[in-house]
């Protein structure tokens, strides 16, 4: 018998074992599911899919009666819109600070202690301020995000531009490179598929500051629907909508990990040589 | 530009971090196309003239000259380098490495060049590439590459601008020994073709004693052990080495007795 540490699964195994856990839950939940059912018809704690599938058909294919919106893809719409603002609005304030504090001596001298400090203000305790100054608008959720997301990116961004080896920046400068050359050329190329990275990692903190802020104050977005439905214990509503935020958050890690190594085959190949 | 003055002086020069003095009363001249090698024992001060050569450090005292003026306190284009490893561009094709340095030069806004410019600088650099023997490759990423070939991708990238002092920082350290001759055949056909001014730092003795024309040891002659960093390094040999064929060069280091600088140089060895 070989050690633990040596023994490998072979490849359809592999994939086996790892779908088993998914099929497990699903299984667990619907004998739990069912047992509930059977003693009230109308328990609302556990739906079975059908309940669930009913309560989507409705949010998904019919028109609101309210309002006359498909209301599942209005949600999806607004929610996906404000992440990728906040997200993308960030990631380029996340870049530039970073870039040039972790390119320029001179500019990281009086802004790396600051943005060490703002990294640490929990972005969750600003809400408050930016409903303040932002109104309950969209403004203001958009800014929770900038201000989750963005810090942690720069400073991600910026320890990336320390690292590239110094020699790469003194050859550059052998080859007549300006600092703007070296920028252009040189830094920002190979920190693009960096970028990507801190992106995805921060994808995570995006959700939670976009699903926060919708359930506060909002008028649609698949966080606001999760936090109105709570109040009639919609539990059929609630569970395949966590479903479908995390397949949407599959799904844009998934892209941005797929066009990472397409652009930046180097990268992904190579690393530093 | 008179030609009378050496290309490079070096005069009274001394370097010290705080009270640990690295180099001391360096005074050597160098004519254009010498083909200097630094050897000497890690931590002796050879990589940090090396640095004042690029520009990275400056000197604490004396004066060093490039063409009669104090060499520029900040890396160039007058000084082509070539690291151990670092060297090229990870994120560009060989060519594009190589087009690199003319795209800097001709594109003050940008930093690349398009259309029949492009094309214009192409051709330069495809020749250049044939010349060290990458043609192949030329569309390579430098990661796709063996150690060789990344250092002769180095090699080519430096000598597109026509420096006029080539730096060599151990650039065949991590090499395999076969390629490594190969790469002091493709460097000294280089710096003949080229009428290029090098100098090279090695660990590797003999490799400064085959290569170029001149043989510097950097070592400590006075040594106080109470004070271990009291006193910096000096060039304690200065060696003609020629150009030669291979059975004079044996002659010549039987005739330079290597093992009594094997000795010096284990003798400083012991200094931290």
């Amino acid at each position: 018998m070989k050690r633990l540490v040596n023994l490998t699964p072979s490849r359809p195994l592999k994939v086996l074992l790892g779908l088993a856990p998914f099929a497990l839950i699903l299984l667990i939940y619907v004998i739990a599911s069912d047992a509930r059912l059977e003693v009230n018809p109308n328990d609302k704690l556990l739906p079975s899919f059908a309940q669930m599938g009913d309560a989507m058909h409705r949010l998904a294919f019919e028109p609101s009666k309210r309002t006359g919106e498909y209301l599942f893809w209005q949600d999806t719409a607004s929610s996906l819109q404000r992440l990728a603002l906040g997200v993308g609005i960030a990631a380029v304030i996340g870049f530039v600070v970073g870039l040039l504090t972790g390119a320029l001596p001179t500019l990281n001298a009086p802004f790396a202690p600051l943005l060490t400090v703002i990294s640490l203000v929990p972005p969750m305790a600003l809400l408050p301020i930016l409903f303040i100054v932002f109104g309950l608008g969209e403004l203001s959720k958009v800014a929770l995000i900038i201000f989750g997301v963005a810090p942690f990116i720069a400073r991600d961004i910026q320890r990336c531009t320390q690292e590239i080896p110094k020699e790469q920046l003194i050859k550059a400068q052998t080859l007549g490179a300006s600092t703007w050359h070296i920028l252009v050329r040189v830094l920002i190329p190979q920190l693009l598929p960096r970028l990507i990275n801190a992106i995805r990692l921060s994808l995570g903190a995006g959700w939670l500051f976009l699903i926060a802020a919708e359930g506060i104050a909002s008028t649609d977005g698949l966080g606001y629907r999760i936090f109105l439905v709570r109040r009639y214990l919609s539990m059929d509503v609630i569970l395949p909508y966590v479903a479908w935020i995390t397949f949407l958050a599959f799904m844009v890690d998934w892209l941005l990990a797929n066009s990472s190594r397409l652009l930046f085959r180097w990268h992904h190949a190579g690393g530093n040589t | 530009m008179s030609t009378t003055p050496p290309m490079l002086q070096i005069k009274n020069l001394w370097k010290s971090y705080g009270d640990n003095i690295v180099l001391e009363n360096l005074n050597k001249n160098v004519e254009a196309g010498e083909f200097v090698t630094l050897v000497g024992t890690s931590g002796c001060g050879k990589s940090t003239f090396l640095k004042m050569l690029l520009g990275m450090e400056t000197q604490t005292r004396g004066d060093l000259l490039l063409d009669d003026q104090p060499i520029a306190t900040e890396p160039d284009q007058a000084r082509g380098i070539v690291f151990q490893q670092y060297s090229v561009f990870p994120h560009l094709t060989v060519l594009q490495n190589v087009i690199i340095a003319r795209e800097f030069e001709k594109s003050p806004l940008l930093g690349k060049l398009f259309g029949g410019r492009k094309k214009a600088v192409l051709e330069e650099a495809r020749q250049l590439l044939e010349r060290v023997g990458l043609s192949p490759a030329a569309n390579k990423y430098p990661h796709e590459l063996s150690g060789g070939m990344r250092q002769r991708l180095a090699i080519a990238q430096a000598l597109i601008r026509k420096p006029r002092i080539l730096l060599l920082d151990e650039p065949f350290g991590a090499l395999d020994p076969g390629i490594r001759a190969d790469m002091h055949a493709l460097i000294l056909d280089l710096w003949r073709e080229h009428q290029l001014t090098i100098f090279m730092v090695t660990h590797d003795l003999t490799e400064g004693f085959y290569l170029g024309t001149r043989l510097w040891v950097f070592d400590k002659v006075r040594h106080d052990p109470q004070a271990p960093n009291a006193y910096g390094a000096r060039i304690t040999y200065d060696l003609p080495v020629g150009d030669m064929p291979h059975d004079t060069f044996n002659q010549i280091q039987q005739s330079l007795n290597p093992a009594d600088t094997n000795e010096v140089a284990s003798a400083s060895g012991e200094t931290p």
